[in-house]
């Protein structure tokens, strides 16, 4: 008994974003009398806040490295203004503007980690300058005007859905990728659990690893069910999976994450210790760069144009996301996952509040306060 | 006899495991200048720090006597209130600022919070000019050398009425003209009435301007003499300073030094990074054996952590010059995964700011110089990683509860362990260990010297910078003396002891 009360306590410590994302998604669902589940607005809220999530993804990078990117609103308008040019105006493929405009992104992202890898510009300057920069080349490449509409091709990266092969009611590929989604997760967990056993490490009791494992995958699939009796996945989410996965891994399993969260945690130490701490820098910036591009591609696919006023204050969005999930500005702290939970906590207080029909005015009251609660809650829990 | 201004009784004052202070009795007499010295790390600091309130009172056993009256000082402002100003080694003063803005910082000359410059200024003229300095008070403090810095750091001291200057190391960074200055300076003050105490290496200096020297030892007081009555030389002092039982501090070891030199540096010299005119390290030339410990004494400010970062991927100074030799081939260290490469560790004297992580776990520290080794393709093996990281642990003796644990959680001496660990998981030839007791207790020093005697037994090379003699003295088979940038001496154990190092480390200054 007293292990599990234990595995509470740690646990609430450990994912305390989370335990207050499910408290606000319940909160929200009983003042909007249920409107917030339902399969409509779930998919929405999903759609909404791709953009911000992968933002965020790359923010809570810039964060654990002990920087800041103030740019990334005004890059992603640019990326999304280009791609008006490229898709539009000039009619080039799709895949080709695409592949064009995530480059694009990562030589501005250079252009950002080299002054603040190489010439040692705080990256506030050189991000701030760059909102300034980028703000107003998009004004320059749209002069003032919106492009519309983009070819299909392109709107379907954020507005589309995977095709239903079955033509049921209910999305019955949905379904079929959660049970294989849940299964892909029981063996990974058995397979890691296999591991801790092999190397006689310290494992979860065998009814605690069940409970988990069932608890996960009831999540899965009640959240594809969820999907299923709309239209089904959005292929956005794909990308979104595919990113969290894919930079989670990079984050815990390899070489370069360990680097930077050396870089981040103390810089003259990972220096000492063989962290090309410049390069490392450098590459955070692009990668910045890169996902702050794919993020205009994304808001400009939904949207269906490409406007001046795009991406205004999502660089804040996207700061508030890594911080809410538990990054720290003094660098060396956070994981992919937190920026997930915090762009998710922003977003379903954004949803609900407009579902509400809170006005715009109340709405910049409640997140600025919900984003100092979190941070103050988090700076308390760990001064206990 | 003349009358004590100051008088400081059984002073004792300890860290978490270190006594700094032990017992320590200290007077000063009224008008005179009073030379306070010993090693580094012998507890003069600690023990003007005890008198200016900088360790307030109840944090020391003893009492402080200044002008009769017993003191109790809970910070600095209460002890500059009476008059005693402490001028620290490094210079307390605001670039940006001007000198007379510096002078009277948090002393504003001011009426119902206005501040009045006309005041300020014609009060910053007449301290400049009782130091002879004959600068516009108005200058920016940036703008003047550090000699000047020096003095306008004493008109401060000035301005506050101060009864008893205390100065620590004032002459370390000025050269010979303008240390000449400062110490006439202090000549005529004493005729003025004032006393100074005088904390400094440069023996020869204080000879020629101190009326008494007090010499602490470990934390004690060994002796206080008059200068000129006792006819004191820098030989007595440096014997004071010294001399000591060096018996069981010191772990028994197994020889095992092999006659090839495993690395070698040669006419190695570097600038200074900002100020590339400055030479910091001047043709200097050191090997090391296979398994043998080879040490570098130096002062505060010969060059010894430069030289040991210079070498380990220029990871300091500008201009590098010279060559390196590992296994008797010429190697260059282009930046730090290069040198690991060669097999070289380097583990800094600063475990806080440059060894560790520490946000950061055990396990993540203990692995992070070597990450490859549990990766394929950089891609880690976990849990490869947490058996690598607890064979580790339990080796070199770390004691944690867990090798998830945070290293800030870490006392002083598990730390260091943990920055040894990290290099050892390196596989290194020659570690080059910087102070690698530095603040730790008298317990864990000795396992980590058994741990470098190991280290040394399975044939690597240690090259150990210490501020502390005996350790030196105790740990190695050869001693380098380094002084201003410049190896002055290679002793072998047999004929070292602390007198000829303290020579040989002094030697430029004295010469």
């Amino acid at each position: 008994m007293d292990g599990l009360k234990n595995l509470i306590t740690n646990n609430i410590r450990k994912f305390g974003m989370v335990i207050a994302l499910v408290g606000i998604v319940i909160l929200f669902q009983i003042l909007t009398g249920g409107i917030l589940l339902t399969p409509l607005n779930v998919t929405n809220i999903i759609m909404q806040n791709s953009y911000i999530i992968v933002l965020a993804i790359g923010m809570m990078l810039i964060i654990i490295t002990g920087e800041i990117d103030l740019s990334v609103g005004s890059v992603a308008a640019f990326i999304g203004a280009v791609s008006g040019v490229l898709l539009v105006t000039l009619d080039l493929p799709v895949i080709v503007g695409i592949l064009l405009c995530l480059l694009l992104g990562a030589i501005i992202g250079a252009w950002q980690g080299f002054w603040v890898a190489y010439v040692n510009i705080p990256s506030f300057i050189v991000t701030l300058a760059g909102m300034l920069i980028f703000r107003g080349l998009t004004l320059v490449v749209l002069e003032g005007r919106t492009i519309a509409p983009f070819p299909n091709g392109f709107r379907s990266l954020s507005s589309s859905f995977m095709p239903d092969a079955f033509g049921t009611e209910l999305h019955m590929l949905t379904i079929i990728i959660g049970v294989l989604l849940s299964l892909a997760y029981v063996l990974y967990e058995l397979r890691v659990r296999r591991t801790d056993l092999k190397y006689s490490f310290k494992t979860t009791s065998f009814p605690l690893f069940v409970l988990k494992i069932f608890i996960i995958t009831v999540v899965i699939n009640v959240f594809t069910f969820v999907l299923a009796q709309y239209e089904g996945i959005p292929y956005v989410l794909i990308v979104l999976l595919v990113l969290i996965l894919g930079y989670t891994f990079v984050m815990n399993k390899t070489v370069i994450g360990r680097h930077i969260y050396a870089l981040g945690g103390n810089i003259n130490a990972a220096q000492l210790s063989g962290v090309k701490t410049k390069k490392m820098k450098f590459w955070v910036f692009v990668n910045m760069g890169t996902l702050a591009a794919l993020s205009g591609l994304i808001f400009a696919g939904r949207l269906n144009a490409a406007t001046p006023q795009a991406g205004n204050l999502f660089e804040l969005d996207a700061i508030a996301a890594a911080v809410i999930g538990g990054a720290s500005f003094t660098g060396g702290v956070g994981t992919i996952f937190g920026a997930v939970i915090g762009a998710l906590v922003m977003g379903v207080l954004n949803n609900g509040m407009s579902i509400m029909g809170i006005g715009i005015d109340w709405q910049q009251a409640i997140k600025g306060l919900v984003l100092l609660g979190a941070v103050a809650f988090d700076v308390l829990n760990k001064n206990k | 006899m003349a009358e004590m201004i100051l008088e400081m009784k059984s002073i004792t004052k300890t860290f978490p495991g270190v006594k700094a202070l032990d017992d320590v009795n200290f007077k000063v007499k009224q008008g005179e200048i009073h030379a306070l010295i010993g090693e580094n790390g012998a507890g003069k600091s600690t023990l003007m720090k005890v008198l200016s309130g900088v360790h307030p009172h109840g944090t020391y056993d003893g009492s402080i006597i200044f002008h009769g009256k017993e003191c109790e000082f809970k910070n600095i402002n209460e002890s500059e209130d009476l008059g005693i100003v402490i001028i620290h080694q490094e210079l307390a003063l605001i670039p940006e600022l001007s000198i007379a803005e510096n002078i009277f910082l948090g002393n504003e000359q001011a009426r119902k919070g206005v501040i009045d410059w006309n005041k300020t200024i014609t009060e910053t003229k007449k301290l400049l000019e009782k130091v002879g300095l004959k600068v516009d008070p108005q200058e920016q403090i940036k703008n003047i050398g550090v000699g000047q810095q020096q003095l306008v750091e004493i008109a401060k001291a000035l301005s506050k009425e101060v009864k008893l200057l205390i100065l620590d190391e004032p002459t370390a960074a000025l050269n010979e003209e303008d240390s000449e200055n400062l110490l006439n300076l202090l000549l005529e003050f004493k005729k003025q009435g004032m006393t100074s105490i005088m904390i400094s290496h440069k023996l020869k200096e204080l000879l020629k301007v101190s009326d008494t020297i007090t010499v602490l030892r470990d934390g004690q007081t060994i002796q206080s003499y008059g200068v000129k009555e006792n006819e004191v030389t820098e030989a007595r002092i440096i014997k004071d300073m010294v001399g000591r039982d060096l018996s069981n501090l010191f772990p028994d070891r197994t020889y095992n030094i092999k006659d090839n030199k495993v690395f070698e540096v040669k006419n190695w010299s570097a600038y200074h990074p900002l100020d590339t005119e400055k030479k910091i390290l001047d043709d200097v030339n050191l090997h090391v054996k296979q398994g043998e410990i080879v040490g570098i004494a130096g002062l505060m400010g010969a060059g010894r952590t430069e030289l040991a970062m210079s070498i380990f991927g220029k990871s300091y100074g500008k201009r590098i010059t010279g060559q390196l030799y590992k296994g008797g081939e010429e190697v260059t260290f282009k930046d730090v995964p290069d040198a690991v490469k060669h097999g070289v560790a380097y583990v800094s004297e600063n475990r806080k700011e440059y060894g560790l992580i520490l946000v950061d776990s055990v396990k993540n520290n203990l692995t992070l110089a070597n990450l490859t080794k549990v990766a394929n393709n950089n891609i880690l093996n976990t849990s490869q990683e947490v058996v690598e990281a607890e064979s580790l642990k339990s080796k070199i003796n770390i004691k944690t509860p867990s090798i998830q644990q945070k290293t800030i959680n870490l006392s002083g001496g598990n730390q260091q362990k943990v920055v040894l660990g990290k290099w050892m998981f390196t596989d290194p030839d020659v570690l080059i260990l910087d102070e690698p007791t530095r603040g730790i207790d008298v317990g864990a020093k000795f396992e980590i010297y058994k741990l470098i005697n190991e280290l040394a037994a399975q044939g690597k090379s240690i090259i150990m910078i210490s501020s502390e003699l005996p350790e030196l003295l105790g740990m190695c088979d050869r001693i380098y003396t380094l002084c201003e940038g410049k190896i002055t001496g290679d002793i072998p154990k047999e004929e070292a002891n602390q007198e000829t190092l303290m020579t040989y480390m002094t030697q430029n200054w004295r010469s």
